[in-house]
């Protein structure tokens, strides 16, 4: 079966433990404001790519990767659920240590079959939560989040070690009261190992411009390193503070 | 040599073994260091001393820069090891003394290598070399530049001038010579003298060439070694005897490099791997209770001052070359041992923290030979003060232990030799994608239009046969390795004659191992056109080419040289972990060196060859007309054997397995890979990301 994918990054560093072999696939159905992959969104297939073609890639250079293992981000990786299964369960079979980075969009709990079937070879979730509001998060992604932070309950129910990532943006999701919402959110998780807040950067502008899209946070600064800083301690005053109500209920 | 142990004070304390009786320091260092496997907390702040000195040194820095780079130069004195009283900073406060001439800064005259490049140097810095210097060495004493070109055929020269053999070593001193400084703290310079008279004795009738050389050369370094002495003394030190403390052994391992580089004005003046074997002392002192840690800083802070201080006078062409003033003050810190222990002492930490104290630093050239099995703390430690300093290079000591043992070093940047046991004839470097340019054009220089090479036919079709241009690449890369192996038999010999490493080599076993060390340049540029070549299809542009004397007048024309090329379709490009481009990379190394092993080479020199060009690439590429793989004349090559700029689009890791896929064993003298990569691709900084989150801890 195919992929249908972007590039590949044979020496990442920022996504999952270790130095990682990342792949960046074709296709994402959100349309972020401020995406720094706009170059990923379409699903086009000019670049397809079997999973034994990518792990004969990632063998090559598994010296690297010891502490490390394989990532599929993109766009969307689970909008190909089923490449990603099989990649992800060649992998395991070689022992590798597989994680995913997605915006858990295309979650359904209708029907979890095809997600039950990927999570028996996944070691790890990176969920990036875009806004903890919902009318905030349809402003910013363009789609709902109900499924998104159900898709972090399931992850809970069943287990996976998840980290969450979230970007922060000046005046979109910087507020003190949505990060404190985000936080209290958090706290009904006890699958979270890791907390990544990173700040809003404008490094995929340029992209923008190559693809003729207008670039729709113009006016937004980047964000300094100590701003995510703060705003990771109010997350966690928030899943601190859901705790402490918790315990003071019971 | 018998030597009664128990009667040696100045060993006292020390674990005895084969190093009695025998100059081996490797036996000494492994029968008595300690293995450190701490953290950095031990390590102690600059002493005022320190900075008072190194802020001395600051302002003769700066007043160097603002001078243009140079200070001030001697135009009287041929240095020699004598040739100059005592220099200091401030007397009082150094703990360590000693200079190349009379004051800090002020370069030595070094006319042995050649007369025209020494008074160049000069002038082109505003100094006039005394003409009564110039007569003698031009009409009394022969220079190592002068010796070569009495012999170089016209053909080497064409080759030299084409600038097909380039940096060649025959105008200049060659370095990459180590001396075993250790030897002079650990034995004294009168047992050193003792064992090089025995070895004298060993070259007896019948007299052959070769002996006599052998007695003559032995002879010069006996009186190396009597200068030496008289050196120290000039600074009121006597190195006679077995350095006694921690002090004087450093303060004789220094004498004994000072020594090179004030005989020597050589391309690298490494120093060795030297601060394991002094940590012996510093543990001793300390565990007698005459040496704080304090103290023992104070001393490497001084001793690394001194070869920050160390000068050569060098022409603007040089420095453009080399991408400044390089020394090439190579230590080499840390490894593993044969019998498994780490080789890290509480000394490697100490050197790499004079880059905090004294501040970051080019020089000396810190060189941590990285193994997998380093302690943590060290590898810790190391890594942080990378990051704060960027001025430690790293070098993989699990590949190069294999064949060099644990007690070898690096000359200039990549060189490995056992420290006193092996040396190396420098060599510099073939241009590769030019050869490729001359298998083409049958020999004929793609921008001068001279018949360089052998004439043989050239390619003549319109697009470029793969098979065919293999074919020919492979005849004219038998002629350059065989024209540039006798090249440099012409050098050394030269070299050996006229300018002669005589301390150096007193600091040497009697039989050396001498590598011949090669090079070539433009590796991914060779493996990018063939695989250009192969995989698309590359239209040949002809043009007849004016050629031209020294005087610019039109001598000739050379008719339809290739001199550009148009490329249709897409191919494998080296640098992205790709077999079908990377193979092609690595056959032609091994068919080079290859073809360098057939050659005959001079002192039954061992031949190596280098992917080296870290700097000098530009000036290569300036030199080398547009090539099959799309990349236009005057275009920088790629440094060493990186990939060319912007195809490796696969990330860091598929780019360095490219590189990695090259054999050591075709590359013995180095491989490099220039890469330079912002902080933020390597990981997340801790303050962002705070990995694991203990979600109990905030509950």
């Amino acid at each position: 079966m195919n992929g249908y994918i972007h590039s590949i990054e044979s020496c990442g560093t920022v996504d999952g433990p270790g130095i990682r072999f990342v792949v960046f696939v074709q296709g994402c159905p959100m349309r972020c404001l401020y995406c720094h992959n706009p170059d990923t969104w379409d699903f086009k297939k000019d670049n397809p790519m079997t999973a034994d073609e990518i792990l004969k890639q990632y063998d090559n250079c598994r010296e690297f990767f010891k502490n490390g293992g394989i990532t599929v981000t993109g766009g969307e990786p689970m909008a190909q659920i089923d490449f990603l299964t099989e990649l992800f369960r060649k992998a395991k079979a070689k022992g590798i240590h597989t994680c995913v980075d997605t915006s858990g969009a295309t979650f359904n709990r209708d029907d979890t079959s095809k997600v039950d079937e990927l999570m028996k070879y996944t070691d790890l979730i990176m969920l990036d939560i875009k806004h903890i509001d919902d009318e905030e998060h349809k402003k910013l992604t363009g789609r709902s989040n109900k499924n998104i932070l159900d898709f972090a309950r399931y992850l809970h129910e069943n287990k996976k070690e998840l980290w969450i990532r979230h970007v922060v943006v000046p005046g979109i999701t910087d507020k003190r009261e949505y990060l404190l919402k985000l936080g209290e959110f958090l706290a009904g998780l006890n699958n979270i190992t890791a907390l990544d807040v990173l700040p809003y950067h404008d490094m995929g502008k340029v992209k923008y411009e190559n693809l003729g899209i207008d670039y729709p946070l113009k006016d937004v600064e980047p964000l300094s390193k100590e701003k995510a800083v703060e705003a990771r301690d109010i997350i966690i005053e928030g899943i601190r503070n859901k705790h402490r109500r918790d315990s003071a209920d019971k | 040599m018998k030597i009664d142990f128990s009667k040696v004070e100045a060993w006292n304390g020390f674990t005895p073994g084969h190093w009695v009786d025998n100059i081996d320091v490797r036996d000494f260092i492994q029968k008595n260091y300690t293995p450190y496997d701490g953290d950095a907390s031990f390590l102690a702040e600059p002493t005022d001393a320190t900075k008072t000195l190194w802020n001395k040194v600051l302002d003769l820095m700066k007043q160097e820069r603002e001078a243009g780079g140079v200070l001030d130069m001697d135009t009287k004195v041929v240095s020699s090891l004598v040739s100059h009283g005592a220099g200091y900073i401030e007397k009082d406060l150094e703990q360590i003394v000693g200079l190349q001439t009379d004051k800090p800064f002020k370069r030595a005259l070094m006319p042995y290598g050649g007369l025209n490049m020494a008074v160049k140097a000069c002038s082109d810095n505003g100094y006039e070399v005394d003409d009564e210097i110039k007569h003698i060495f031009t009409e009394y004493r022969k220079t190592h530049n002068q010796g070569v070109f009495d012999v170089y055929t016209p053909e080497m020269r064409a080759a030299r001038s084409n600038k097909i053999l380039t940096g060649l070593p025959d105008a200049y001193g060659r370095g990459r010579i180590i001396g075993d400084y250790r030897r002079v703290a650990l034995y004294g310079v009168d047992r050193l003298i003792q064992d090089k008279k025995a070895q004298k004795d060993f070259y007896t009738r019948p007299m052959t060439e070769e002996k006599i050389r052998a007695r003559e050369e032995i002879a010069d370094q006996l009186r190396a070694l009597e200068n030496l002495k008289k050196m120290a003394e000039i600074y009121g030190c006597d190195i006679s005897k077995p350095a006694t403390t921690a002090k004087e052994a450093v303060q004789a391992l220094y004498f004994g490099y000072l020594g090179a580089v004030k005989d020597q004005n050589g391309a690298a003046m490494s120093i060795g791997r030297t601060s394991t074997f002094l940590d012996i002392y510093f543990t001793r002192d300390i565990e007698r209770g005459i040496l704080t840690e304090e103290q023992a800083q104070e001393l490497i802070d001084h001793f690394i001052m001194k070869l920050r201080l160390v000068r050569f006078a060098r022409t603007p062409e040089y420095n453009s070359l080399f991408s400044g003033d390089p020394q090439w003050v190579t230590e080499s810190i840390g490894g593993v041992g044969v019998d498994g222990r780490h080789m890290v002492t509480k000394n490697s930490f100490r050197y790499l923290h004079t880059l905090e104290n004294l501040g970051t630093s080019p020089e000396p050239n810190m060189t941590v030979l990285w193994s997998t099995r380093l302690p943590q703390g060290f590898k810790e430690y190391a890594a942080s003060i990378s990051i704060k300093t960027s001025s430690i290079q790293y070098e993989n000591d699990d590949l190069m232990r294999v064949t060099h043992g644990d007690d070898y070093a690096i000359a200039c940047c990549v060189s490995s030799m056992r420290v006193g046991k092996e040396m190396q004839f420098f060599g510099a470097r073939a241009n590769l994608a030019k050869c490729l340019l001359y298998a083409i054009n049958g020999g004929v220089d793609e921008k001068t239009g001279v018949q360089v090479g052998p004439k043989y036919r050239p390619f003549e079709g319109e697009y470029l046969d793969y098979k065919e241009v293999i074919e020919k690449y492979d005849d004219m890369m038998t002629w350059l390795a065989g024209l540039y192996v006798d090249t440099l038999n012409c050098i050394h010999y030269m070299h050996d004659k006229y300018c002669y490493e005589s301390l150096q080599m007193a600091l040497h076993d009697r039989e050396v191992k001498r590598y011949f060390a090669t090079g070539v340049a433009g590796l991914s540029v060779v493996a990018d056109s063939l695989s250009a070549i192969k995989y698309a299809k590359v239209k040949v542009i002809r043009k007849d080419i004016e050629i031209k004397n020294k005087k610019g007048e039109v001598t000739g024309v050379a008719k339809n040289v290739a001199v550009d090329y148009e490329i249709e379709g897409d191919f494998p490009k080296y640098g992205n972990n790709d077999d079908r481009v990377d193979d092609i990379a690595v056959e032609v190394l091994e068919k080079f060196m290859n073809k360098v092993r057939q050659q005959h080479c001079y002192r039954n020199g061992v031949p190596t060859t280098s992917i080296l060009t870290i700097t000098s690439n530009v000036v290569y590429g300036k030199n080398t007309g547009s090539t099959p793989d799309g990349r236009k004349l005057g275009v920088p090559l790629a440094p060493g054997a990186n990939p060319m700029h912007g195809r490796d689009t696969h990330g860091a890791v598929a780019s360095l397995s490219s590189v990695a896929k090259l054999p050591f064993t075709d590359a013995q003298d180095g491989i490099s890979n220039t890469f330079s990569i912002i902080p933020d691709a390597l990981g997340k900084d801790a303050k962002v990301f705070m990995g694991d989150l203990d979600i109990d801890s905030i509950k």
